[in-house]
């Protein structure tokens, strides 16, 4: 019998919007296995969408005739990489020792309770996903968290709230204009 | 007059960035003169933001810089009156005078984006000298007599890897540095990639010309960016200037390239084969050894693979000479090693200190003792492979063998301090946590052993355990330990071991008497007003998130057991010491 895992959608992929496959097709026509390889790919695309979503999976192996087990296989084995998509701020949760000791999981209540959404989850505004990450090292100014770019150290319950605020806030301001 | 800003990540989340860009502002629109520079992190993390003015003669040093601060400094500047004054005590200065820095030599002293900055300070001499003046054999020999273990975690000899290397027959021959620092709690490698990124290129050009590899490679991690960035910029100024690439410092037919390559997240990633793996685009999964990378690397070239810290070293041996590092240090462990020295210790940040400091004068002296003066409780060293030492072991020598005998590893200088409210059974937890999540799932017993001890850890510090948990635990430890193939399982039980060796009586209590005395395992621990003390300002209620709080004003409040989530919010809060944790 063939593989079903197509027909049905119990893969364990999203169903995401519809991908714009075009936005890829620079990088997947340019790669070149003897320079490159398929970690740096996933990389590269995952810079495009904010994750890696299935019909570029499958668009990847079709080009690069890699086969989709194998990068599939690749794409659950490292951390960075996600096959749902992402709210538009991505929180960035230390979980390192140092962290941990001076009270994450405190954080991490905060962020759930200012969020109300689980972790790895959009919130449904859209604005926010949050993630548990390895060790940030900023272990002197636990315990951190990272939003975008931006590392916010030192932080207590009340900061989550009042960062969470603030980003909703400007984001509204951006609406507005 | 120059303003230098300590620009490393952890300066960064400080607000460098905040006082970077007011400096800027100023002395381009409002007449402050002087020139900006950045510098890397020079280790006293728990001191940023830090600003180092400079004048002709003078030097003056800010730290914890706030946006009032700097504008005081900034007028003070202006007027011309900021060298007026004798400065306090230097707290930076005074941390230094107790280290020995040769990893970090020039980290927070240079500018880490300026080649110039470390040619001026004799950087790339020592390549230079070798490529000239010595053999690859002579310079195995000089790392030899160094004595120079493998800063990674296993302390390995580096000649010994240097070589085998060497001695691999082959044309194509690969050198990579392991700039994966996946233990969580360490971050040397970060601050030299960030600080000091010349040091490493030149390390890893010496490493390259011992072995025989014009190619090099360094596998760094994804959520390091500026680390990235900086070393981005590094390889570029080294080639402008013709140190990296063909035929370097006009050397016919001696070649040198590097590339970086970013790694996706994975802490198994730091053994060697899983980092050649990883290298490769597969998924980083350990191999047997041998054949050892040495033999068989990277696609089946011949391959060295040394750490980030260890590498920074290689110039400053190749400079002074390898007598100069044994000098340094214990018998066995030579040179000093860089501890990143964080949780509940007053100053937090990377120390460098010799080999065979005792853990005491570290913690006591250098880092300064516990933040709020309260009890220690024991040291964490070598991550997730590592263990929990306690207070009755903190004579103890800061080197590889006298840490091993304790049951921890000194691994790649995490140091993780823990006071009386850190309850060590839930630190065990937390790394069979960490270890189970990145088995990477080849060996049975660490995929399917490690999930079963993080449960037995989880139904302990839930309020569930059992007595013969505790057996049950040491019984599979031995077994992973035996069973793994890598490093990662064969180290992994090691959290478990070591508090079970010295806090036993904690999981018996946390299994027999339902306790957990440092108060963080929630399912053991519940929340009371203390009728006599509360005032009823009503704080605690409007804090707490389920509204299980209540009370009139100016009258005695409840918590409601039933609804209360033992989120700690209130306790934080309350200025009374009315809410009592037990």
């Amino acid at each position: 019998m063939l593989c079903q895992c197509k027909q049905t959608s119990s893969s364990g992929l999203s169903e995401g919007p519809a991908v714009d496959l075009s936005q890829v097709s620079d990088l997947l026509t340019t790669f070149n296995p003897e320079t490159s390889n398929l970690i740096t790919l996933l990389q590269e695309v995952q810079k495009v969408y904010g994750y890696l979503p299935e019909e570029v999976l499958s668009e990847i192996s079709a080009v690069t005739k890699i086969k989709e087990a194998k990068i599939y296989g690749v794409a659950t084995f490292y951390s960075q990489f996600r096959l749902k998509p992402i709210g538009k701020n991505l929180v960035m949760l230390c979980q390192g020792t140092a962290c941990h000791v001076n009270g994450s999981a405190k954080i991490e209540r905060a962020l759930q309770e200012s969020l109300q959404v689980n972790e790895g989850d959009i919130t449904p505004d859209g604005l926010f996903t949050y993630i548990n990450v390895a060790c940030l090292g900023c272990c002197s100014l636990a315990p951190v968290m990272m939003i975008n770019d931006q590392t916010y150290a030192n932080l207590t319950s009340a900061d989550v709230f009042k960062i969470v605020e603030e980003i909703r806030a400007q984001e509204v301001e951006k609406k507005a204009i | 007059m120059r303003f230098v800003v300590g620009s490393g990540s952890c300066g960064i989340a400080a607000g460098a960035d905040r006082v970077h860009a007011l400096l800027d502002q100023e002395i381009k629109h409002n007449k402050l003169e002087g020139t900006l520079e950045i510098t890397g992190c020079i280790g006293t993390c728990y001191l940023e933001p830090i600003l180092e003015v400079y004048s002709d003669k003078n030097m003056k040093r800010f730290t914890k810089v706030t946006e009032e601060s700097l504008k005081e400094i900034i007028s003070e500047a202006k007027e011309g009156t900021l060298f007026n004054e004798e400065s306090s005590e230097d707290s930076v200065e005074s941390q230094l005078v107790q280290q020995n820095r040769i990893v970090l030599r020039n980290c927070g002293v240079i500018n880490p984006e300026s080649i110039d900055d470390y040619i001026k300070l004799g950087g790339y001499e020592a390549i230079e000298k070798c490529l000239r003046e010595r053999s690859p054999k002579q310079i195995i020999e000089e790392i030899k007599v160094s004595g120079l273990r493998g800063r990674g975690g296993a302390g390995f000899p580096t000649w010994f890897k240097w070589n085998a290397a060497l001695q691999s027959p082959g044309d194509i021959k690969y050198m990579v540095c392991n700039a994966d620092e996946g233990d969580p709690g360490a971050f040397m490698d970060r601050s030299v990639l960030e600080g000091d990124p010349h040091s490493l290129i030149e390390g890893m050009m010496i490493a390259g010309y011992a072995i025989g590899a014009k190619k090099g490679i360094v596998y760094v991690r994804a959520e390091y960016p500026l680390a990235i960035v900086r070393l981005e910029k590094a390889i570029e100024q080294a080639k402008s200037q013709n140190i990296l690439g063909k035929d370097i410092f006009g050397l016919k037919g001696i070649d040198f390239d590097l590339s970086i390559k970013t790694g996706a997240g994975a802490f198994v990633c730091g053994e060697e084969t899983a980092l050649i793996a990883s290298l490769e685009g597969e998924r980083g999964m350990p191999r047997l050894k041998p054949p050892f990378p040495a033999q068989k690397g990277y696609f089946d070239y011949p391959t060295n693979i040394n750490n980030v810290e260890t590498l920074a070293n290689v110039p400053w041996i190749l400079n002074k000479g390898g007598q100069a590092f044994a000098d340094l240090g214990t018998e066995r462990s030579n040179g000093t090693k860089v501890f990143a020295l964080t949780g509940k210790v007053k100053n937090g940040g990377l120390v460098e200190i010799p080999m065979g400091m005792s853990l005491e004068n570290v913690i006591f002296g250098v880092g300064g003792g516990i933040v709020g003066d309260k009890e220690f409780k024991a040291v964490q060293l070598g991550g997730p492979s590592g263990g929990c030492i306690p207070k009755e072991l903190l004579h103890t020598p800061v080197e590889y063998e006298s840490i091993n005998q304790t049951g921890a590893i000194v691994g790649s200088g995490g140091m993780v301090v823990m006071d009386e409210n850190t309850c060590m059974v839930e630190m065990a937890r937390f790394f069979l946590d960490f270890t189970c999540k990145e088995s990477c799932g080849k060996c049975t017993y660490c995929r399917i052993g490690t999930r079963r001890m993080l449960e037995i850890l989880e139904r302990i510090t839930d309020g569930q355990g059992k007595p013969e948990d505790i057996p049950l635990l040491e019984e599979l430890s031995y077994k992973i330990k035996e069973g793994a193939m890598c490093g990662l399982g064969q180290t992994a039980p090691n959290p478990v071991l070591t508090t079970l060796k010295y806090f036993r009586h904690e999981y018996e209590e946390h299994i027999n008497d339902k306790k957990c005395q440092a108060g963080t395992c929630h399912n053991l621990i519940s929340y009371h007003i203390l009728a006599d003390k509360c005032i009823g300002c009503t704080v605690c209620s409007k804090v707490c998130p389920t509204n299980a709080i209540t009370g009139e004003r100016k009258a005695a409040h409840v918590i409601d057991q039933d609804a209360c989530i033992k989120c700690g919010q209130c306790f934080e809060k309350c200025n009374f010491n009315a809410i009592e944790k037990s």
